[in-house]
């Protein structure tokens, strides 16, 4: 009971409407529709200086101005294309933790699900080959049978 | 034999792709602003602030527009170079002075020799942002229209001068003659 309370509380601060994100700094939005697409937005984008951090985790002075950037063009009411597009023509698809698929970006998305099948198909292959030749032994040639043969003769009382 | 040199030809393909991997810089992004005019921008000047420089001040002329702060260590080590460069006379250094304190650039500028025809001051990196400016510093070899036909980023050799730079600025000059 004292859990399923604690679980309910955590679940109104975390849905209650809040029209503020504080990440580093403190920003303010008409609405919590914004606010909104400023969290995604943030955790989407790329911070250049620390690369494998995104706007939202980065401390960066060029990420707290890009984070500046995205405020600034939500609340000129610009959307989340014209914000994406804003970012890529300025730094590129870099820029996007998930870039687009297109011809030079085709092996980045299909790679690994390439290697995988390709993996798969090879063990299939060899798994089948083993298979194949233990249900058919390879038959004795004629000198194995002739020695073979002759052990046996030999072994005879 | 296809059984054991089909393994060991895998093995050399990936040692050879991670190779190149490891050579790579991944701090190198490649600036989509390459090939595409310089954006518009137009910002006080930092030693006369009433004058402003603009895009159409770097135009007419092959020219270099170099980012840089005098926070930047890198680009302390790059400024003699510059210096240098600004002495041959051969290419206009326009200088982009970045998130930086106007007194600390001036006194760097005194300090070390200013090799900027201008430098827009740029404080709150508003313009650097407009030319993708992530890691000083960088610098821009624009041409007589106004295309961004090279952008160098990292400190400014001499070497790097000799290759990257010198062979484009003669191809352009002689284009243009």
């Amino acid at each position: 009971m004292k859990a399923l309370r604690g679980i309910a509380m955590i679940a109104m601060l975390v849905f209650t409407a809040n029209t503020t994100a504080i990440v580093f700094e403190q920003r303010d939005f008409d609405n919590a529709e914004q606010l909104e697409r400023y969290k995604i937005l943030i955790y989407e984008l790329r911070c250049l200086v620390c690369q494998n951090q995104n706007l939202a985790d980065s401390n960066a002075e060029l990420a707290s101005d890009l984070r500046r950037e995205v405020h600034r063009m939500i609340l000129e009411g610009m959307n989340n294309d014209q914000i994406v597009e804003f970012m890529v023509a300025r730094y590129g698809d870099f820029v996007l933790y998930r870039p687009p698929l297109k011809a030079k970006t085709v092996l980045l998305w299909t790679g690994p699900f390439v290697l995988g099948i390709g993996g798969v198909v090879l063990l299939l292959l060899q798994l089948r080959r083993r298979r194949t030749q233990r249900a058919a032994p390879i038959p004795l040639s004629d000198d194995e049978r002739a020695s073979l043969d002759a052990l046996l003769e030999k072994e005879k009382p | 034999m296809i059984r054991y040199l089909l393994p060991l030809g895998a093995f050399i393909a990936l040692v050879l792709l991670l190779g190149v991997g490891l050579g790579l810089n991944p701090r190198l992004v490649p600036s989509p602003l390459v090939g595409k005019p310089l954006p518009e921008f137009s910002l006080a000047q930092l030693r006369a602030p009433d004058k402003t420089l603009s895009r159409k001040d770097l135009t007419g002329k092959v020219s270099l527009l170099n980012a840089w702060a005098t926070w930047c260590v890198e680009c302390r080590r790059e400024h003699p170079v510059l210096v240098a460069i600004a002495a041959q006379g051969n290419v206009p250094i326009y200088g982009l002075n970045y998130k930086d304190q106007r007194p600390d650039a001036l006194q760097w500028l005194e300090r070390l020799g200013d090799p900027y025809v201008a430098s827009a001051f740029d404080g709150d990196g508003r313009v650097g942002i407009d030319l993708g400016v992530y890691g000083l510093p960088e610098t821009f070899l624009i041409d007589a229209q106004g295309m961004i036909v090279h952008k160098h980023i990292g400190p400014i050799s001499r070497e790097i001068w000799e290759s990257d730079f010198v062979p484009v600025i003669e191809r352009l000059a002689s284009g243009s003659s």
